[in-house]
Protein backbone atom coordinates (compact mmCIF):
# COMPACT_ATOMS: atom_id res chain seq x y z
CA UNK A 1 0.00 0.00 0.00
CA UNK A 2 2.50 2.40 1.05
CA UNK A 3 5.35 3.35 -1.33
CA UNK A 4 8.78 4.12 -0.72
CA UNK A 5 9.74 7.88 0.61
CA UNK A 6 11.89 9.59 -1.21
CA UNK A 7 11.40 8.15 -4.49
CA UNK A 8 12.67 10.51 -6.96
CA UNK A 9 9.95 12.69 -9.72
CA UNK A 10 7.09 11.73 -7.13
CA UNK A 11 3.93 13.08 -9.33
CA UNK A 12 0.43 12.47 -9.75
CA UNK A 13 -0.02 9.55 -11.92
CA UNK A 14 -3.73 10.76 -13.03
CA UNK A 15 -5.14 14.24 -12.36
CA UNK A 16 -8.92 13.64 -13.38
CA UNK A 17 -12.28 15.05 -12.77
CA UNK A 18 -14.93 13.12 -11.88
CA UNK A 19 -18.48 14.59 -11.92
CA UNK A 20 -19.49 14.32 -8.25
CA UNK A 21 -23.44 15.82 -8.37
CA UNK A 22 -24.59 19.56 -9.20
CA UNK A 23 -22.26 21.01 -7.20
CA UNK A 24 -19.02 18.95 -7.19
CA UNK A 25 -15.69 17.82 -8.86
CA UNK A 26 -14.05 14.72 -7.57
CA UNK A 27 -9.94 15.55 -7.98
CA UNK A 28 -8.47 12.05 -8.72
CA UNK A 29 -4.90 12.65 -7.89
CA UNK A 30 -3.47 9.33 -7.25
CA UNK A 31 -4.18 6.07 -7.38
CA UNK A 32 -2.57 4.60 -4.11
CA UNK A 33 -2.07 5.60 -0.71
CA UNK A 34 1.29 7.43 -0.18
CA UNK A 35 2.66 10.21 2.41
CA UNK A 36 4.27 11.57 -0.60
CA UNK A 37 0.42 12.24 -1.73
CA UNK A 38 0.02 14.62 0.73
CA UNK A 39 1.71 18.17 -0.29
CA UNK A 40 0.56 17.72 -3.51
CA UNK A 41 -3.50 17.23 -2.11
CA UNK A 42 -2.50 19.97 0.50
CA UNK A 43 -1.29 22.72 -2.23
CA UNK A 44 -4.47 21.68 -4.33
CA UNK A 45 -6.87 22.50 -1.50
CA UNK A 46 -5.09 26.05 -1.33
CA UNK A 47 -5.04 27.08 -4.94
CA UNK A 48 -8.70 26.16 -5.41
CA UNK A 49 -9.54 28.30 -1.80
CA UNK A 50 -7.88 30.95 -3.59
CA UNK A 51 -9.37 30.57 -7.48
CA UNK A 52 -12.72 29.67 -6.57
CA UNK A 53 -13.03 32.08 -3.64
CA UNK A 54 -16.66 32.94 -2.80
CA UNK A 55 -18.03 30.63 -5.03
CA UNK A 56 -16.44 27.75 -3.02
CA UNK A 57 -18.60 25.58 -0.68
CA UNK A 58 -16.05 23.17 0.87
CA UNK A 59 -13.40 20.94 0.06
CA UNK A 60 -12.65 17.61 1.42
CA UNK A 61 -9.25 16.56 1.23
CA UNK A 62 -8.17 12.76 1.34
CA UNK A 63 -5.65 10.31 0.70
CA UNK A 64 -5.87 10.33 -2.82
CA UNK A 65 -8.24 12.46 -4.08
CA UNK A 66 -9.65 16.25 -3.04
CA UNK A 67 -13.58 17.16 -3.12
CA UNK A 68 -14.42 20.51 -4.79
CA UNK A 69 -17.62 21.42 -3.23
CA UNK A 70 -19.05 25.12 -5.13
CA UNK A 71 -21.87 26.86 -5.47
CA UNK A 72 -24.31 26.28 -8.08
CA UNK A 73 -25.65 29.34 -7.63
CA UNK A 74 -22.48 31.13 -9.04
CA UNK A 75 -20.82 28.33 -10.97
CA UNK A 76 -21.77 25.83 -13.74
CA UNK A 77 -20.37 22.17 -14.24
CA UNK A 78 -18.26 23.62 -16.69
CA UNK A 79 -17.26 27.06 -15.02
CA UNK A 80 -16.03 25.15 -12.13
CA UNK A 81 -13.93 22.52 -14.69
CA UNK A 82 -12.14 25.30 -16.06
CA UNK A 83 -11.05 26.77 -13.03
CA UNK A 84 -9.45 23.33 -11.67
CA UNK A 85 -8.43 22.74 -15.34
CA UNK A 86 -5.95 25.92 -14.69
CA UNK A 87 -5.17 25.42 -11.05
CA UNK A 88 -4.36 21.36 -11.97
CA UNK A 89 -2.09 22.80 -15.07
CA UNK A 90 0.58 24.55 -12.76
CA UNK A 91 0.54 23.03 -9.60
CA UNK A 92 3.18 22.68 -7.68
CA UNK A 93 3.37 20.32 -4.44
CA UNK A 94 4.13 21.74 -1.31
CA UNK A 95 7.05 21.72 -0.16
CA UNK A 96 8.14 18.67 1.13
CA UNK A 97 8.23 18.09 4.71
CA UNK A 98 6.31 21.36 5.21
CA UNK A 99 3.28 22.00 7.00
CA UNK A 100 -0.48 20.36 6.38
CA UNK A 101 -3.24 22.57 4.91
CA UNK A 102 -3.21 24.05 8.99
CA UNK A 103 0.04 25.75 9.14
CA UNK A 104 1.29 25.77 12.10
CA UNK A 105 4.59 24.96 11.86
CA UNK A 106 7.03 21.79 13.06
CA UNK A 107 5.87 18.21 13.56
CA UNK A 108 2.80 18.06 15.96
CA UNK A 109 3.45 15.89 19.27
CA UNK A 110 0.56 13.86 21.15
CA UNK A 111 1.87 12.67 24.17
CA UNK A 112 0.53 8.89 24.73
CA UNK A 113 0.59 7.13 28.26
CA UNK A 114 0.91 3.89 26.62
CA UNK A 115 -0.65 1.16 29.29
CA UNK A 116 -3.07 -2.01 29.42
CA UNK A 117 -5.50 0.01 31.43
CA UNK A 118 -6.15 2.60 28.65
CA UNK A 119 -4.47 0.44 25.48
CA UNK A 120 -6.12 -3.25 26.24
CA UNK A 121 -4.81 -4.27 22.81
CA UNK A 122 -1.19 -3.05 23.75
CA UNK A 123 -1.37 -7.11 24.58
CA UNK A 124 -2.46 -8.42 21.17
CA UNK A 125 0.37 -6.38 19.53
CA UNK A 126 3.29 -7.87 21.63
CA UNK A 127 1.75 -11.27 20.94
CA UNK A 128 1.59 -10.80 16.90
CA UNK A 129 4.55 -8.44 16.67
CA UNK A 130 6.40 -10.58 19.13
CA UNK A 131 8.06 -7.76 19.92
CA UNK A 132 8.61 -6.78 24.02
CA UNK A 133 5.94 -3.99 25.20
CA UNK A 134 9.13 -1.24 25.41
CA UNK A 135 9.85 -2.24 22.00
CA UNK A 136 6.11 -1.81 20.45
CA UNK A 137 5.83 1.13 22.29
CA UNK A 138 9.65 2.18 20.84
CA UNK A 139 7.91 1.32 17.21
CA UNK A 140 5.27 3.48 17.35
CA UNK A 141 6.10 6.31 18.85
CA UNK A 142 9.72 6.04 17.11
CA UNK A 143 7.68 6.74 13.38
CA UNK A 144 6.73 10.03 12.12
CA UNK A 145 3.43 10.10 10.73
CA UNK A 146 1.53 12.02 8.12
CA UNK A 147 -2.44 12.98 8.24
CA UNK A 148 -3.95 11.50 5.23
CA UNK A 149 -7.71 12.58 5.88
CA UNK A 150 -9.86 13.31 8.79
CA UNK A 151 -13.24 11.55 8.92
CA UNK A 152 -15.48 9.29 10.35
CA UNK A 153 -15.91 11.79 13.78
CA UNK A 154 -14.94 15.48 14.19
CA UNK A 155 -10.91 15.46 14.40
CA UNK A 156 -10.30 11.99 14.32
CA UNK A 157 -7.28 12.12 12.34
CA UNK A 158 -5.90 9.01 9.26
CA UNK A 159 -2.16 8.61 9.50
CA UNK A 160 0.38 6.83 8.15
CA UNK A 161 1.89 4.55 7.86
CA UNK A 162 2.74 2.08 10.37
CA UNK A 163 5.68 0.33 10.49
CA UNK A 164 5.81 -3.19 8.85
CA UNK A 165 5.51 -4.98 13.10
CA UNK A 166 2.53 -2.76 14.31
CA UNK A 167 0.07 -4.10 11.27
CA UNK A 168 -3.03 -5.37 12.78
CA UNK A 169 -6.25 -5.65 11.33
CA UNK A 170 -9.47 -4.27 12.99
CA UNK A 171 -11.40 -5.61 16.06
CA UNK A 172 -13.80 -8.32 14.80
CA UNK A 173 -16.44 -6.84 17.25
CA UNK A 174 -16.20 -3.27 17.67
CA UNK A 175 -16.67 -1.34 21.10
CA UNK A 176 -19.81 0.57 21.53
CA UNK A 177 -17.85 2.86 23.35
CA UNK A 178 -14.21 3.51 23.27
CA UNK A 179 -12.87 6.51 25.40
CA UNK A 180 -12.04 9.76 24.38
CA UNK A 181 -8.22 10.29 23.60
CA UNK A 182 -7.99 6.80 22.70
CA UNK A 183 -4.83 5.92 21.10
CA UNK A 184 -5.48 3.13 18.34
CA UNK A 185 -3.81 0.83 15.06
CA UNK A 186 -5.90 -0.69 12.52
CA UNK A 187 -4.09 -2.11 9.64
CA UNK A 188 -1.64 0.39 8.48
CA UNK A 189 -2.92 3.16 9.88
CA UNK A 190 -2.82 4.78 13.46
CA UNK A 191 -5.12 8.01 15.29
CA UNK A 192 -7.42 8.82 18.58
CA UNK A 193 -10.83 8.99 19.21
CA UNK A 194 -11.10 12.99 19.68
CA UNK A 195 -14.35 12.38 21.72
CA UNK A 196 -16.47 8.97 23.20
CA UNK A 197 -17.87 6.86 20.46
CA UNK A 198 -18.02 3.73 18.72
CA UNK A 199 -15.24 2.21 17.87
CA UNK A 200 -13.30 -1.07 16.12
CA UNK A 201 -9.53 0.20 15.74
CA UNK A 202 -7.12 -1.94 18.37
CA UNK A 203 -6.50 0.73 21.48
CA UNK A 204 -3.01 0.83 22.93
CA UNK A 205 -2.78 3.78 24.94
CA UNK A 206 -4.09 7.60 25.43
CA UNK A 207 -3.43 11.03 25.03
CA UNK A 208 -4.18 14.02 26.85
CA UNK A 209 -4.57 16.28 23.87
CA UNK A 210 -7.46 17.81 22.94
CA UNK A 211 -8.11 16.98 19.30
CA UNK A 212 -10.93 18.84 18.55
CA UNK A 213 -11.99 21.72 20.52
CA UNK A 214 -14.72 24.05 19.32
CA UNK A 215 -13.37 26.78 20.98
CA UNK A 216 -10.23 26.59 19.43
CA UNK A 217 -8.86 28.72 16.12
CA UNK A 218 -9.03 25.76 13.60
CA UNK A 219 -10.99 23.74 15.54
CA UNK A 220 -8.91 20.62 15.15
CA UNK A 221 -5.36 20.15 16.69
CA UNK A 222 -4.48 17.79 13.22
CA UNK A 223 -4.99 18.76 9.90
CA UNK A 224 -4.59 16.39 6.40
CA UNK A 225 -1.09 16.51 5.25
CA UNK A 226 0.29 17.68 9.26
CA UNK A 227 3.60 15.29 10.17
CA UNK A 228 2.98 13.69 13.74
CA UNK A 229 4.72 12.00 16.27
CA UNK A 230 3.77 10.40 19.80
CA UNK A 231 5.38 10.36 22.48
CA UNK A 232 5.65 7.98 24.96
CA UNK A 233 5.11 9.88 28.93
CA UNK A 234 3.83 8.50 32.28
CA UNK A 235 1.06 8.48 34.19
CA UNK A 236 2.10 11.28 36.48
CA UNK A 237 2.83 13.66 33.18
CA UNK A 238 -0.46 12.20 31.37
CA UNK A 239 -2.41 13.16 34.70
CA UNK A 240 -0.81 16.48 35.34
CA UNK A 241 -1.42 17.14 31.46
CA UNK A 242 -5.29 16.75 32.19
CA UNK A 243 -5.07 13.24 30.92
CA UNK A 244 -8.32 10.72 32.12
CA UNK A 245 -6.32 7.40 33.57
CA UNK A 246 -10.10 5.76 34.16
CA UNK A 247 -9.57 2.22 32.70
CA UNK A 248 -11.14 1.21 29.50
CA UNK A 249 -14.65 -0.36 30.15
CA UNK A 250 -15.25 -4.02 28.95
CA UNK A 251 -18.80 -4.66 29.48
CA UNK A 252 -19.10 -7.84 27.60
CA UNK A 253 -17.45 -10.97 28.21
CA UNK A 254 -14.40 -9.60 26.22
CA UNK A 255 -12.57 -8.29 30.02
CA UNK A 256 -9.07 -9.69 28.57
CA UNK A 257 -6.14 -7.60 29.69
CA UNK A 258 -7.86 -4.66 31.09
CA UNK A 259 -7.48 -5.24 35.01
CA UNK A 260 -4.18 -5.48 37.63
CA UNK A 261 -1.75 -3.03 35.71
CA UNK A 262 -2.83 0.46 35.58
CA UNK A 263 -1.16 0.83 39.00
CA UNK B 1 -26.57 37.23 11.24
CA UNK B 2 -28.15 39.42 13.72
CA UNK B 3 -27.76 38.86 18.09
CA UNK B 4 -29.29 41.69 18.73
CA UNK B 5 -32.54 40.95 20.86
CA UNK B 6 -30.05 37.90 22.17
CA UNK B 7 -31.50 36.87 25.86
CA UNK B 8 -35.09 38.59 25.04
CA UNK B 9 -38.03 37.52 25.05
CA UNK B 10 -38.66 33.79 24.67
CA UNK B 11 -41.45 33.02 22.23
CA UNK B 12 -42.22 29.10 22.24
CA UNK B 13 -41.70 27.23 24.93
CA UNK B 14 -42.19 23.16 23.91
CA UNK B 15 -44.72 21.05 25.75
CA UNK B 16 -43.93 17.94 24.41
CA UNK B 17 -40.46 17.37 22.53
CA UNK B 18 -41.90 14.32 20.15
CA UNK B 19 -39.49 11.80 18.98
CA UNK B 20 -37.29 14.09 16.96
CA UNK B 21 -37.41 18.07 16.35
CA UNK B 22 -33.96 19.80 15.14
CA UNK B 23 -32.68 23.59 14.39
CA UNK B 24 -31.59 23.11 11.16
CA UNK B 25 -29.79 26.12 8.68
CA UNK B 26 -28.41 26.26 5.76
CA UNK B 27 -25.97 23.97 7.03
CA UNK B 28 -22.13 24.31 8.14
CA UNK B 29 -19.89 24.51 5.54
CA UNK B 30 -15.89 25.04 5.19
CA UNK B 31 -15.27 22.90 7.80
CA UNK B 32 -15.58 19.35 6.93
CA UNK B 33 -12.06 18.75 6.20
CA UNK B 34 -11.73 18.56 9.68
CA UNK B 35 -14.21 15.48 9.72
CA UNK B 36 -17.31 17.84 10.46
CA UNK B 37 -20.16 16.43 8.59
CA UNK B 38 -22.89 19.30 6.82
CA UNK B 39 -25.88 18.86 8.60
CA UNK B 40 -28.29 21.31 7.14
CA UNK B 41 -32.23 19.95 6.33
CA UNK B 42 -32.87 16.80 5.14
CA UNK B 43 -35.65 18.46 3.51
CA UNK B 44 -33.99 21.36 1.23
CA UNK B 45 -37.28 22.26 -0.53
CA UNK B 46 -39.83 21.82 2.69
CA UNK B 47 -37.00 24.24 4.28
CA UNK B 48 -36.76 26.86 1.76
CA UNK B 49 -40.55 26.83 1.36
CA UNK B 50 -41.19 27.62 5.46
CA UNK B 51 -38.43 30.64 5.45
CA UNK B 52 -39.60 31.64 2.37
CA UNK B 53 -43.26 32.17 3.26
CA UNK B 54 -42.06 34.18 6.45
CA UNK B 55 -39.76 36.61 4.06
CA UNK B 56 -36.81 35.30 5.64
CA UNK B 57 -33.55 35.40 4.27
CA UNK B 58 -31.96 32.31 2.63
CA UNK B 59 -30.31 30.12 5.45
CA UNK B 60 -32.09 31.05 8.02
CA UNK B 61 -32.64 27.95 11.16
CA UNK B 62 -36.07 26.79 10.78
CA UNK B 63 -37.40 23.42 12.95
CA UNK B 64 -37.27 20.47 11.30
CA UNK B 65 -39.93 17.71 12.69
CA UNK B 66 -39.40 14.28 12.27
CA UNK B 67 -42.47 12.04 12.38
CA UNK B 68 -44.44 14.69 14.58
CA UNK B 69 -45.61 14.04 18.35
CA UNK B 70 -43.79 17.89 19.21
CA UNK B 71 -46.36 20.47 21.13
CA UNK B 72 -45.38 23.92 21.23
CA UNK B 73 -47.05 26.61 23.34
CA UNK B 74 -46.76 30.23 22.27
CA UNK B 75 -45.42 32.96 25.21
CA UNK B 76 -46.29 36.08 22.80
CA UNK B 77 -47.85 36.98 19.55
CA UNK B 78 -46.31 35.66 16.15
CA UNK B 79 -46.40 34.35 12.83
CA UNK B 80 -45.22 31.14 11.69
CA UNK B 81 -44.83 29.26 9.10
CA UNK B 82 -45.09 25.41 8.01
CA UNK B 83 -44.23 23.47 4.47
CA UNK B 84 -42.93 19.80 3.73
CA UNK B 85 -45.10 16.88 5.49
CA UNK B 86 -47.90 16.92 6.64
CA UNK B 87 -47.81 15.51 10.24
CA UNK B 88 -51.68 16.45 11.21
CA UNK B 89 -50.55 20.05 12.78
CA UNK B 90 -53.15 21.48 14.86
CA UNK B 91 -53.54 24.98 16.74
CA UNK B 92 -55.66 24.54 19.64
CA UNK B 93 -57.25 21.45 18.29
CA UNK B 94 -58.42 23.02 14.75
CA UNK B 95 -56.02 21.58 11.72
CA UNK B 96 -53.74 23.78 10.15
CA UNK B 97 -52.79 23.75 6.43
CA UNK B 98 -49.51 22.12 5.56
CA UNK B 99 -47.54 24.85 2.99
CA UNK B 100 -49.13 28.09 4.85
CA UNK B 101 -48.55 30.81 7.27
CA UNK B 102 -50.76 31.63 10.04
CA UNK B 103 -51.06 33.57 13.53
CA UNK B 104 -50.21 32.44 16.79
CA UNK B 105 -51.50 34.33 19.87
CA UNK B 106 -49.81 33.84 23.50
CA UNK B 107 -50.92 30.49 25.13
CA UNK B 108 -52.03 29.45 22.33
CA UNK B 109 -51.13 25.77 21.58
CA UNK B 110 -49.39 24.27 18.02
CA UNK B 111 -49.57 20.61 18.36
CA UNK B 112 -47.88 17.74 15.66
CA UNK B 113 -49.75 14.46 15.27
CA UNK B 114 -48.30 11.72 13.44
CA UNK B 115 -47.43 11.50 9.37
CA UNK B 116 -49.79 11.68 7.03
CA UNK B 117 -47.99 12.03 4.40
CA UNK B 118 -44.04 12.93 4.20
CA UNK B 119 -42.03 12.44 7.40
CA UNK B 120 -40.52 16.07 7.76
CA UNK B 121 -42.13 18.77 8.61
CA UNK B 122 -40.53 22.45 8.50
CA UNK B 123 -41.90 25.43 11.11
CA UNK B 124 -40.12 28.77 10.31
CA UNK B 125 -40.48 31.60 12.44
CA UNK B 126 -39.87 35.33 11.46
CA UNK B 127 -36.27 36.11 10.91
CA UNK B 128 -35.10 32.60 11.58
CA UNK B 129 -34.30 31.04 15.18
CA UNK B 130 -32.12 32.44 17.38
CA UNK B 131 -28.98 30.17 18.48
CA UNK B 132 -25.31 30.79 18.64
CA UNK B 133 -23.58 29.62 15.71
CA UNK B 134 -21.36 26.63 15.88
CA UNK B 135 -18.57 26.77 13.69
CA UNK B 136 -20.64 28.81 11.70
CA UNK B 137 -24.04 27.07 11.81
CA UNK B 138 -26.70 26.64 14.21
CA UNK B 139 -27.79 23.17 12.62
CA UNK B 140 -28.02 20.73 14.92
CA UNK B 141 -25.79 17.21 14.65
CA UNK B 142 -26.93 14.92 17.46
CA UNK B 143 -24.27 12.37 16.76
CA UNK B 144 -21.33 15.58 16.91
CA UNK B 145 -22.96 17.42 19.51
CA UNK B 146 -22.86 20.05 17.53
CA UNK B 147 -25.55 23.34 16.62
CA UNK B 148 -28.63 23.46 17.79
CA UNK B 149 -30.60 25.48 20.19
CA UNK B 150 -28.34 24.30 23.29
CA UNK B 151 -25.19 24.57 21.17
CA UNK B 152 -24.61 21.02 21.91
CA UNK B 153 -26.53 19.49 19.13
CA UNK B 154 -29.33 18.41 21.27
CA UNK B 155 -32.63 17.77 19.81
CA UNK B 156 -35.45 19.54 21.48
CA UNK B 157 -36.44 18.59 25.37
CA UNK B 158 -39.75 19.23 27.02
CA UNK B 159 -39.42 22.72 28.66
CA UNK B 160 -36.97 24.20 26.17
CA UNK B 161 -37.52 27.66 25.20
CA UNK B 162 -36.98 28.99 21.47
CA UNK B 163 -36.41 32.66 20.66
CA UNK B 164 -36.44 34.03 17.28
CA UNK B 165 -34.25 36.81 15.13
CA UNK B 166 -36.99 38.97 13.60
CA UNK B 167 -40.16 40.03 14.16
CA UNK B 168 -43.29 39.27 12.24
CA UNK B 169 -44.11 41.19 9.07
CA UNK B 170 -47.57 42.22 7.77
CA UNK B 171 -48.42 39.41 5.53
CA UNK B 172 -49.50 41.60 2.72
CA UNK B 173 -46.26 42.03 2.01
CA UNK B 174 -45.28 38.53 2.11
CA UNK B 175 -44.78 35.84 -0.47
CA UNK B 176 -47.36 33.64 -1.54
CA UNK B 177 -47.77 29.75 -0.53
CA UNK B 178 -46.14 27.66 -3.02
CA UNK B 179 -48.54 26.87 -5.96
CA UNK B 180 -49.71 23.31 -6.41
CA UNK B 181 -47.01 22.06 -8.76
CA UNK B 182 -44.73 23.07 -6.19
CA UNK B 183 -46.43 21.17 -3.12
CA UNK B 184 -44.78 17.65 -3.77
CA UNK B 185 -47.09 14.40 -3.51
CA UNK B 186 -45.02 12.49 -0.77
CA UNK B 187 -47.29 9.51 -1.26
CA UNK B 188 -46.68 8.57 -4.83
CA UNK B 189 -43.71 6.70 -5.71
CA UNK B 190 -40.74 9.41 -6.84
CA UNK B 191 -38.67 8.97 -9.77
CA UNK B 192 -35.59 10.23 -8.17
CA UNK B 193 -32.82 11.84 -10.41
CA UNK B 194 -29.64 10.54 -9.93
CA UNK B 195 -26.17 12.24 -12.02
CA UNK B 196 -24.03 8.92 -12.98
CA UNK B 197 -20.63 9.46 -11.68
CA UNK B 198 -17.43 8.49 -9.50
CA UNK B 199 -17.36 4.04 -10.12
CA UNK B 200 -20.86 4.02 -12.07
CA UNK B 201 -18.98 2.39 -15.09
CA UNK B 202 -17.66 -0.31 -12.27
CA UNK B 203 -20.89 -2.03 -12.07
CA UNK B 204 -22.20 -4.53 -14.24
CA UNK B 205 -24.62 -4.27 -17.12
CA UNK B 206 -27.44 -6.28 -15.33
CA UNK B 207 -26.83 -4.07 -12.14
CA UNK B 208 -27.16 -0.89 -14.30
CA UNK B 209 -30.39 -1.44 -16.00
CA UNK B 210 -31.56 -2.84 -12.81
CA UNK B 211 -30.61 0.37 -11.16
CA UNK B 212 -33.09 2.30 -13.21
CA UNK B 213 -35.90 0.17 -14.01
CA UNK B 214 -36.69 -1.86 -11.12
CA UNK B 215 -38.23 -0.77 -7.99
CA UNK B 216 -36.32 0.20 -4.69
CA UNK B 217 -37.81 0.12 -1.25
CA UNK B 218 -36.89 2.33 1.73
CA UNK B 219 -35.24 0.33 4.24
CA UNK B 220 -36.37 1.02 8.24
CA UNK B 221 -32.46 1.86 8.44
CA UNK B 222 -33.37 5.38 7.44
CA UNK B 223 -31.53 8.15 9.45
CA UNK B 224 -29.88 12.28 8.64
CA UNK B 225 -26.69 10.20 8.12
CA UNK B 226 -28.55 7.88 5.27
CA UNK B 227 -31.40 6.06 3.59
CA UNK B 228 -30.78 2.16 2.79
CA UNK B 229 -32.30 0.53 -0.12
CA UNK B 230 -33.43 -2.63 -0.74
CA UNK B 231 -34.41 -4.42 -4.07
CA UNK B 232 -31.96 -6.20 -6.38
CA UNK B 233 -28.14 -6.81 -5.32
CA UNK B 234 -26.07 -4.82 -7.30
CA UNK B 235 -22.56 -5.94 -8.41
CA UNK B 236 -19.32 -4.06 -8.70
CA UNK B 237 -16.20 -5.19 -9.69
CA UNK B 238 -14.85 -2.93 -7.22
CA UNK B 239 -15.58 -4.06 -3.32
CA UNK B 240 -13.11 -1.18 -1.54
CA UNK B 241 -11.81 1.69 -2.46
CA UNK B 242 -9.14 4.00 -0.43
CA UNK B 243 -11.94 6.05 1.23
CA UNK B 244 -12.41 9.90 -0.62
CA UNK B 245 -14.88 12.58 0.10
CA UNK B 246 -18.72 11.88 -0.31
CA UNK B 247 -21.01 14.78 -1.86
CA UNK B 248 -24.75 14.77 -0.53
CA UNK B 249 -26.87 12.31 -2.38
CA UNK B 250 -24.48 10.22 -2.77
CA UNK B 251 -25.52 6.66 -3.98
CA UNK B 252 -22.44 3.80 -2.30
CA UNK B 253 -23.02 0.41 -2.97
CA UNK B 254 -21.63 -2.14 -0.11
CA UNK B 255 -20.43 -5.70 -0.41
CA UNK B 256 -24.22 -6.50 0.28
CA UNK B 257 -25.48 -4.84 -2.99
CA UNK B 258 -28.08 -3.09 -1.55
CA UNK B 259 -27.55 1.13 -2.28
CA UNK B 260 -27.43 3.82 0.46
CA UNK B 261 -28.03 6.88 -0.30
CA UNK B 262 -25.84 9.47 1.58
CA UNK B 263 -27.96 12.10 3.78
CA UNK B 264 -26.85 15.77 5.65
CA UNK B 265 -25.45 14.01 8.33
CA UNK B 266 -23.42 11.72 6.67
CA UNK B 267 -19.69 10.65 7.13
CA UNK B 268 -17.36 13.03 5.26
CA UNK B 269 -15.24 10.59 4.22
CA UNK B 270 -15.92 6.82 2.93
CA UNK B 271 -14.74 3.81 0.84
CA UNK B 272 -17.77 2.16 -0.92
CA UNK B 273 -18.10 2.25 -4.73
CA UNK B 274 -21.06 4.75 -6.04
CA UNK B 275 -23.01 4.85 -9.07
CA UNK B 276 -22.89 8.81 -8.52
CA UNK B 277 -25.51 11.36 -6.41
CA UNK B 278 -28.96 11.88 -6.09
CA UNK B 279 -29.42 15.82 -6.89
CA UNK B 280 -30.69 17.85 -4.29
CA UNK B 281 -34.13 17.87 -5.03
CA UNK B 282 -34.28 14.24 -5.20
CA UNK B 283 -32.98 13.82 -1.59
CA UNK B 284 -35.21 16.39 0.07
CA UNK B 285 -38.07 13.91 -1.81
CA UNK B 286 -36.42 11.15 -0.39
CA UNK B 287 -36.31 12.63 2.79
CA UNK B 288 -39.88 12.57 3.03
CA UNK B 289 -39.88 8.79 2.37
CA UNK B 290 -41.20 6.36 5.07
CA UNK B 291 -39.86 3.17 5.69
CA UNK B 292 -41.55 0.65 3.07
CA UNK B 293 -42.20 3.40 0.45
CA UNK B 294 -40.94 2.62 -2.95
CA UNK B 295 -38.82 4.93 -5.02
CA UNK B 296 -37.66 4.30 -9.01
CA UNK B 297 -34.39 6.42 -10.06
CA UNK B 298 -34.18 7.92 -13.39
CA UNK B 299 -30.70 9.18 -14.51
CA UNK B 300 -29.86 12.74 -15.23
CA UNK B 301 -27.09 14.71 -17.30
CA UNK B 302 -24.99 16.75 -14.69
CA UNK B 303 -26.01 19.70 -16.77
CA UNK B 304 -29.48 19.40 -16.33
CA UNK B 305 -29.48 18.83 -13.91
CA UNK B 306 -27.60 21.86 -12.18
CA UNK B 307 -30.05 23.70 -14.44
CA UNK B 308 -32.94 22.64 -12.22
CA UNK B 309 -31.72 23.20 -9.05
CA UNK B 310 -31.03 27.11 -10.25
CA UNK B 311 -34.43 27.13 -11.32
CA UNK B 312 -35.41 26.03 -7.59
CA UNK B 313 -32.68 28.28 -5.75
CA UNK B 314 -34.12 31.36 -7.87
CA UNK B 315 -37.28 31.08 -5.86
CA UNK B 316 -35.44 31.88 -3.36
CA UNK B 317 -31.93 33.23 -2.95
CA UNK B 318 -30.84 36.95 -4.36
CA UNK B 319 -26.89 37.16 -3.23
Amino acid sequence: MSGQRGEKAFVPVLPRLEVAGVDAWMVRLFDRIDEANMPWITALLRRCEAAFGEALVDLVPSYTTLLVHYDPWRLTPGEARSRLGAVLADLEPDEEGGLGEGASGNVKELEVWYDDSVGPELALLQQESGLSREAVIEAHSGHEYRVFALGFAPGFAFMGSLPDELVLPRLDTPRKRVPAGSVAVANRQTSAYPRVSPGGWNLIGRTSARLFDRDREGFSLLRVGDRVRFVAVDRDRFEAAGGDTSPVEEPDSKGKTSNGKSA
Amino acid sequence: MSVAGKGEKVQLRVERAGPLALLQDAGRFGVRRLGVTQGGPADLHGWAWANHLLGNAWGAAALEITFGGLSLIAEGETSLALAGADLEATLDDEPVEPWSRFELRAGQRLRFGSPRQGLRAYLAVPGGFLADPVLGSVSSVVREGLGGHDGRGGKLQKDDTLIFQGESRKSRDLPRPPPDEERPDYIRPPRLALVPGAQVADFDGTSLFEVFNRGWQVDDRTDRMGVRLTGPVLKCAVTSMISEGIGLGAVQVPPDGQPIVLLNDRQTIGGYPRLGALTPLACSRLAQCLPGHDIHFRAQGVNAAQAEHRRFLACFRTG
